[in-house]
């Protein structure tokens, strides 16, 4: 099907493009038209509209068999607001966001400064790093499900072997979302080392030069240069990660279906269950646009990096 | 005198750099092997007898490597057939991508047009909508299209990418104006301009984009999660967590199936790792 539609552009648009001369304005204009064609019908169709129909989907409560809905006003969204499932959606994905980002963020900048060194094979190193970036949500869920298992688990075999008790890791409901983060966290290293080293590679060389001849150590340099330099990226970084927190659903879908006592129970993974699961459609399209307004607001904070990143980056 | 100084006051010096290089190197290394254990103990045990991996202490070794467990996940997990549908999905995405992105960064860089501006900025609005928080219409429309379980439902509603046009977009500004003049001159119009001059000039992008929406394509899980369940259409993101589910003691099995969903897109990083990085650092959003 895509196929055809790629054909038909790309056979529509030498005709344009003969005809340019003609009349400059028009045809531009014309040109213009059938060039964002293709994105403005996509996006319309499969980001505004169903934008638009979320909001207004949270108008209608659906009966308990998911049959028919009927009309509610605001009265649905304020009942998501008010409901208890709700909060604690929100402070399990705040939680989650909390235990992976910053734990994130410091591992990421370590592993950075470690290989942003002129060293031979620094290149294996690198390419080591970044490897959880190719690594799927399914297929890190699938590997640490393994690592984590309470039998044959290598972790609690390490924690038996230093003297500790073993931990029924996705089980527990104390520790359910912390081993989804630990995932989560390994899953996202990649990404964080790329971005926070090309960081690297943007600070000046004589900076650290003259940071040295002025007696600087190591650790001076660290705080006093490459961090205040390094700010723009981990400020992009931090956002990234935080909007990824709040999207993320298949390390819970494949690790603890939002168990156990909904201790797991992430927004996205909120909206899954209650969409398709209770064909409660309403809850989960206001639900739905509780995460629109939070995503919008970390995408606005994110906009401003990248307006710098693209403007007076390299 | 002087002489005789010099070696003996460098010695120390180039003594403390090797120690520091060796310090370097040993963080570097228990890095690498910490970051790389859960890939290598999945392909340990995807090699090991199910009975070896029950065994206490556990041997992260293999002794015995049994291929068989390979053979198996395709035959009973059907994984040739989700590696298929995986690969016809992500190519025509990358392709859907690239083509569109090409043509709407071609027209916001080199064509003045009413509304440009607007149009911009509703390009940029679309990246503030999360996929996850339209899943509800978006399962209704492609429903309604008569696409649950097709390849169209799982590659039309992602042929577009606001992000590639604008790193295209970026790429494309930093062509020459005067080539358009001279191009205009040789009599190509537009779409020869376009294809011969400007995508050529920016294929470093280019590649970067596509090597960028393959990646994501390939590990998309919540969509083909939702409008498949036949196995003639199911990616193989969604075939490893049916693995795990009807096989959840064979562990070697599911470790298997594991290496295999991994490989082609791990292949992938190593040979166009440049790419990629492009890709990512050029503020794109991983998920």
């Amino acid at each position: 099907m895509d196929e055809v539609t790629a054909a038909e552009v790309t056979i529509a648009l030498p005709k344009a493009a003969g005809r340019w001369r003609a009349r400059p304005r028009v045809k531009e204009m014309a040109l213009a038209l059938v060039l964002l064609g293709p994105s403005i019908a996509l996006f319309s169709t499969f980001a505004f509209y169903p934008l638009v129909k979320t909001f207004y989907l949270g108008f209608f409560r659906s009966d308990p068999f998911g049959l028919s809905s009927n009309y509610v006003g605001l009265d649905q969204y304020i009942d998501v607001l008010r409901s208890n499932g709700f909060h604690r959606s929100l402070l399990t994905t705040g939680l989650f966001a909390l235990f992976t980002v910053p734990t994130g963020l410091v591992l990421g900048l370590g592993l950075a400064l470690l290989a942003h060194q002129k060293l031979r094979g620094i290149v294996v190193y690198r390419t080591i790093f970044s490897s959880t970036v190719a690594t799927s949500v399914a297929v890190a869920s699938v590997m640490w499900l393994t690592l984590l298992n309470p039998s044959i688990g290598i972790i609690n075999y390490g924690l038996k072997e230093s003297g500790f008790e073993a931990v029924n890791w996705l089980g527990d409901p104390d520790w359910a979302l912390p081993a989804v983060s630990l995932t989560t966290v390994w899953l996202n290293l990649g990404f964080t080392f790329i971005v926070i080293l090309a960081g690297l590679q943007t600070i000046p060389e004589e900076l650290h030069e003259s940071a040295k001849i002025d007696g600087a150590g190591a650790v001076s340099r660290l705080f006093n240069v490459t961090l205040p330099m390094l700010s723009p990226t981990l400020l992009f970084a931090v956002v990234v990660l935080t909007i990824n927190a709040f999207q993320s659903f298949g390390q819970i879908d494949i690790l603890t279906q939002g168990g156990p006592l909904d201790r797991t129970n992430v927004l996205v993974y909120s909206i899954y269950t209650e969409g398709f699961r209770n064909f409660n459609e309403g809850v989960a399209a206001a639900q739905g646009v509780a995460l629109f307004l939070i995503v919008l607001v970390l995408t606005l904070i994110q906009f401003r990096f990248l307006e710098r990143r693209v403007f007076y980056g390299n | 005198m002087a002489t005789s100084a010099r070696p003996a006051r460098k010695r120390p010096i180039r003594i403390g750099r090797l120690l520091g290089e060796a310090a370097q190197y040993a963080a570097l290394t228990i890095a690498a092997a910490i970051i790389l254990t859960p890939i290598y103990i999945t392909v340990v045990y995807s090699l090991q007898p199910v009975e070896e991996i029950f065994s206490y202490p556990p041997n992260l070794l293999v002794t015995d490597p049994q291929w068989d467990t390979y053979k198996r996940a395709f035959e009973t997990g059907s994984l040739g057939r989700y590696l298929v549908n995986s690969f016809i999905v992500a190519t025509a995405i990358t392709a859907g991508q690239v083509i569109t992105s090409v043509l709407a960064a071609y027209a916001f860089a080199f064509l003045r047009f009413p509304f440009r501006n607007l149009l911009f900025v509703a390009f940029l609005a679309s990246l503030m909508v999360p996929w996850e928080v339209t899943i509800i219409p978006n399962y209704q429309t492609i429903s309604t299209f008569g696409w649950l379980d097709s390849y169209q439902g799982l590659i039309v509603p992602f042929l577009a990418t606001a992000f590639g046009t604008f790193l295209l977009r970026q790429a494309f500004l930093t062509v020459p104006r005067d080539l358009r003049d001279a191009a205009a001159m040789d009599g190509y119009g537009h779409i020869g301009f376009m294809l011969q001059v400007v995508v050529p000039l920016s294929r470093a992008a280019v590649g970067a984009l596509a090597v960028f929406s393959f990646l994501l394509a390939w590990n998309q899980y919540l969509w083909p999660l939702l409008i498949t369940n036949d196995d003639d259409y199911r990616t193989v993101q969604i075939g490893l967590k049916a693995l795990v589910s009807s096989n959840i003691d064979e562990f070697n099995l599911v470790m298997a199936g594991t290496v295999i969903a991994a490989a082609p897109i791990l292949a992938l990083l190593i040979l166009f790792q440049k790419q990629l990085i492009r890709g990512l650092t050029s503020g794109a959003i991983k998920g």
